[in-house]
């Protein structure tokens, strides 16, 4: 279907109707840097395995762990229970490792990195040079306040091009590299945490990503150490029939706090390019980690042609007592979306959050929700999820509460709410709840609606006209992830729901 | 053993009916569906939560205590045409004269031997389209077997309420039981079940509600505590149609009920409740699944589980708006009252939508008594245990308010509070 399907009526307003059209037309990422690659063989085997580990100079350990993953994943079969369809992807048919030329010799700092490179970083809006903090584009180099900046690794197909502030970082203690250098500098960290919050074997696409992973980052926090600034991944993927497979890594020790955001986007192709990630995020005692995605990755065209392939493992492991982790997701992107972030809260008062807002368009599908897993005792979780659905487009919040026999006196609170533009598109909500003691308490409520008549009559008994009142209700529906985000963010998904929800007030 | 195995081993168990009739070619299909897709086992989605081990057994069933007050079925004081049913066999001489205005009713195995019987196009018909979407292969088991069951058509608004007692009489009895229901235009009738079956049972209803036709069915699942009863109630509903389904289940060991309700006409109304309670090492499970092909209908699925001992209570509740029924109300409630530590709730409530001009909303909840209600009770002079026994009912009912009967409401009510009496003796 065309976007012309998509028609006003009442519930809907114009400007929502047209953003959500500019949402399907126009994908500002697509362009491709054209830029010399070094392309390992396609194809997948203990060869290739050998090789990135190779490549990154890992030593032998890691090489083996990759190796045994490897095995693993021969035996495992592709999971088929998500709401998703695509046709069967040839594993055999893709390049597990991409690396720009200019990256050979490894670049000793920014300004060695290929001009070509950066430029691209920068028509995606994310300088990769120190002194363009995020922020200071705008308030000039040197007035850049220490409080707004943000420290970037930037990953391109297989290989981490730079990672800024770094100096700053290592002074206040915290470790932020890309996870290659980590494992080469810091083994003792990475053999203690790599693959204890998402093991080798898994899941199919998990166990795929330890065997193959080529970059991605790498963060510790020290005991105490208020990270001091925000941490951001910037993910590209760039050339054809590569498929991007990192792993981050982050720890954060007792009492120790760090926000990291992490952002996505690939060429405009005809082909499905796969993306099959792992994030790890371990916390001790009293920590706390703010984790943000906004994912933009290509979502194909308006007849579905195209687009990325985003098979996710995220896991949060609350380890220690009073442990705080907040997942905020923003998923405008990628042709399928399989990802759920999750929390392990395994340490007493620890807590888990989820922010989702997913929207879908023409004929992507998105498959996403959360798990919280409640171990230790007064633990609480919140879910809000967010799901708005148009063109053909299917969209399933999938989500786990689990409450165990030992997780006295825990609370959950689960709202998901979906929002239907169009007649031929999908929402569809599948809770798993599973309460093994009485002293927790779960709740659980989901709502499919366009927008709620009782809102509406609110806003009409206090004067506000139709248009004013859905633009306000609509605005509303999003705001309370949007605002999960941190300022720098927020910035950039509210630029992108803008596209699709906000604005609609005028 | 291999799933196969268990299949061969249960499908052994039973003989086809020998004589020739109409129904041989239903009972060779679900066989042969039955055969392809094997019995369910753990593994599958809608076995998640309950172990189907039991059901699937080819070994006779654990010895049951009998349940003395299966003499006096709760439904004895309604005036109404009642059918008997012992250890799963149909005992007409104990039952009630049929004939009443509106109502034909013949025992399944005898509509079968009638060539020209209105059942030819229902009986395992409902069942075997409904399985396409999910399988549901013990109702295969049952279709292929049963023998014993009822033919009902409502043809016509009926006086009385019609009601099936089931006594359980055997302490290691197996039942399987098949009835069909046709409500024609514009009939209405009331059917009431009660009582335990048997040991182990399987029992599929099919039900077909045509236009303006309306059923109000109220089951009692009896108070034995060994019993393994699994049951299916697969039903079309045309244009204007209502159908109310409520369930009380006071323990037994497993029990599993599923509802296929597919709504295809327009208009029409589905309402689907249970009120469950269960004691040491009961376990419970509501599947619901409930399809909209129609614009401007409604479901509503009400359960409410009270849990103690042990017990767990399942609920996968699951609301299916196709593309174009538009004008869909779906409301969906499950809630789980833990009264102490080892219970367990779990439960899967499910929406997928593809229209969008519907309401669908769902809500589960659970936890123990609100210490804050139980406080405000207590301060005022009501003990502890009988404050306990107010909240609970007030908790269930919500479920027992989806019975439009006050006369039976009431005795549901009674058998509830006979429950939680047993409960502070015990």
């Amino acid at each position: 279907m065309s976007n012309t399907d998509l028609y006003e009526r009442e519930g809907v307003d114009r400007e929502t109707v047209e953003a959500v059209k500019t949402v399907g037309e126009k994908y500002k990422y697509g362009f491709e840097t054209e830029i010399e690659m070094e392309f390992a063989p396609k194809g997948l085997d203990a060869s290739i395995v050998e090789l990135i580990s190779q490549k990154n100079n890992e030593p032998s350990w890691m090489t083996e762990w990759r190796l045994a993953a490897l095995d693993r994943w021969k035996k495992l079969t592709e999971p088929d229970w998500a709401m998703v369809e695509y046709p069967k992807i040839d594993f055999q048919d893709i390049y597990y490792y991409a690396k720009p030329k200019s990256m050979e010799k490894k670049p000793k700092s920014l300004d060695e990195v290929d001009p070509k490179l950066l430029e691209t970083y920068e028509k995606l809006g994310i300088p990769l040079k120190e002194q363009m903090v995020l922020a200071g584009v705008e308030l000039g180099a040197e007035k850049v306040s220490p409080d707004r900046k943000v420290a970037v690794d930037a990953v391109f197909d297989s290989v981490s091009v730079g990672t800024t502030f770094q100096k700053e970082l290592e002074a206040a203690g915290v470790i932020f590299c890309s996870i290659s250098e980590a494992i080469r500098k810091h083994p003792d960290l990475i053999k203690k945490y790599l693959g204890t919050v998402v093991p080798q074997s898994d899941n199919y696409y998990a166990t795929l990503n330890s065997a193959v992973f080529t970059d991605g980052s790498f963060v510790y926090v020290p005991p105490g150490v208020r990270c001091p600034m925000e941490l951001s991944t910037y993910f590209r993927i760039n050339a054809e029939n590569t498929g991007q497979f990192e792993r981050t890594l982050i720890i954060a020790d007792k009492g120790s706090y760090v926000s990291y955001l992490e952002g996505c986007t690939a060429p405009q192709r005809d082909t499905n390019q796969l993306h099959a990630a792992v994030v790890e995020l371990v916390l001790e005692e009293d920590a706390e980690i703010k984790y943000s995605t906004v994912q933009n990755w290509y979502p194909g065209d308006e007849n579905g042609k195209g687009g990325i392939y985003n098979f996710v493992t995220k896991r949060a492991d609350c380890r220690g007592d009073r442990a705080k982790v907040m997942w905020t997701q923003v998923e405008t992107g990628s042709a399928v979306t399989w990802k759920y972030p999750s929390c392990i809260l395994r340490g007493d008062e620890s807590q888990g959050e989820f922010y989702s807002i997913a929207i879908t368009n023409n004929f992507q599908q998105a498959d996403t929700g959360t798990k919280m897993v409640h171990l230790g005792k007064g633990t609480k979780s919140r879910i809000v999820s967010k799901g708005i659905s148009a063109g053909r487009a299917q969209n399933t919040y999938r989500g786990l509460v689990s409450m165990h026999p030992k997780a006295k006196n825990s609370r959950n609170f689960t709202q998901c709410d979906s929002l239907l533009i169009g007649d031929k598109c999908g929402a569809h909500t599948v809770p798993y709840i599973e309460c093994k003691n009485n002293s927790s308490r779960v709740e659980h409520e989901a709502t499919t609606s366009k927008v709620d008549d009782e809102q509406l009559f609110y806003c009409h008994q206090r004067g506000i006209g139709e248009e004013e009142a859905v633009a306000l209700i609509v605005n509303g529906f999003c705001k309370e992830v949007l605002q999960a985000l941190p300022m720098e963010f927020a910035m950039e998904a509210q630029a992108l729901v803008a596209i699709s929800l906000e604005g609609s007030v005028g | 053993m291999a799933k196969d195995d268990v299949t061969k081993y249960k499908i052994d168990c039973y003989t086809l009916p020998a004589e020739s009739n109409w129904a041989n070619q239903t009972r060779a299909d679900a066989l042969s569906w039955l055969n392809q897709n094997g019995l369910p086992n753990g593994r599958e989605e809608y076995w998640k939560y309950t172990n189907p081990l039991s059901f699937n057994s080819s070994k006779p069933p654990l010895k049951n205590e009998i349940d003395p007050s299966y003499k006096k079925p709760i439904f004895d004081n309604i005036d109404c045409v009642k059918l008997v049913f012992v250890d799963g066999v149909l005992d007409l001489e104990n039952s009630d004269d049929l004939t009443l205005t509106g109502l034909e009713i013949e025992p399944l195995a005898k509509a079968n031997k009638n060539e020209d019987h209105w059942s030819l196009g229902y009986f395992g018909n409902i069942e075997g389209s409904s399985q396409k979407v999910v399988k549901k292969t013990l109702a295969s088991l049952n279709t292929a077997f049963a023998v014993q069951g009822l033919t009902i058509k409502i043809t016509d608004k009926v006086s009385k309420p019609i009601s099936v007692v089931y006594y359980h009489t055997d302490q290691i009895s197996e039942a399987l039981i098949h009835h069909v229901i046709k409500i024609e235009k514009n009939a209405h009738a009331t059917l009431l079940e009660s009582g335990g079956i048997s040991s182990r049972s399987n029992c599929v209803m099919e039900l077909s509600l045509e236009e303006n036709a309306s059923l109000d069915h109220i089951r009692v699942q009896g108070r034995s505590h060994e019993r393994e009863s699994i049951t299916y109630i697969f039903s079309n509903l045309e244009v204007n149609s209502c159908l109310k389904s409520f369930t009380l289940t006071v323990n037994g060991r497993l029990t599993r009920n599923e509802y296929i309700v597919n709504i295809n006409g327009e208009n029409a109304k589905a309402h689907v409740g249970g009120a469950i309670v269960g004691d040491n090492g009961f376990s419970h499970d509501d599947t619901v699944f409930i399809t909209h092909s129609a614009p401007n209908c409604e479901s509503r699925q009400v359960f409410k589980k009270v849990l103690r001992n042990g017990a767990k209570g399942v609920f996968q509740g699951k609301i299916l708006v196709k593309e174009g029924a538009q004008k869909t109300d779906g409301y969906q409630i499950s809630q789980g009252l833990m009264l102490d530590e080892d219970s367990n709730f779990l439960a899967k409530p499910e929406l997928e939508i593809y229209a969008d001009d519907v309401i669908c909303s769902h809500g589960s909840t659970c936890g123990e008594i609100d210490p804050t209600a139980l406080f405000y009770l207590t301060s005022r002079g009501i003990p502890k245990p009988e404050a306990q026994d107010m909240l609970v009912l007030a908790f269930l009912n919500e479920a027992i308010d989806e019975i439009t009967s006050n006369e039976i409401k009431e005795i549901i009510s009674k058998r509830l509070l006979d429950w939680m009496l047993k409960r502070h003796k015990s």
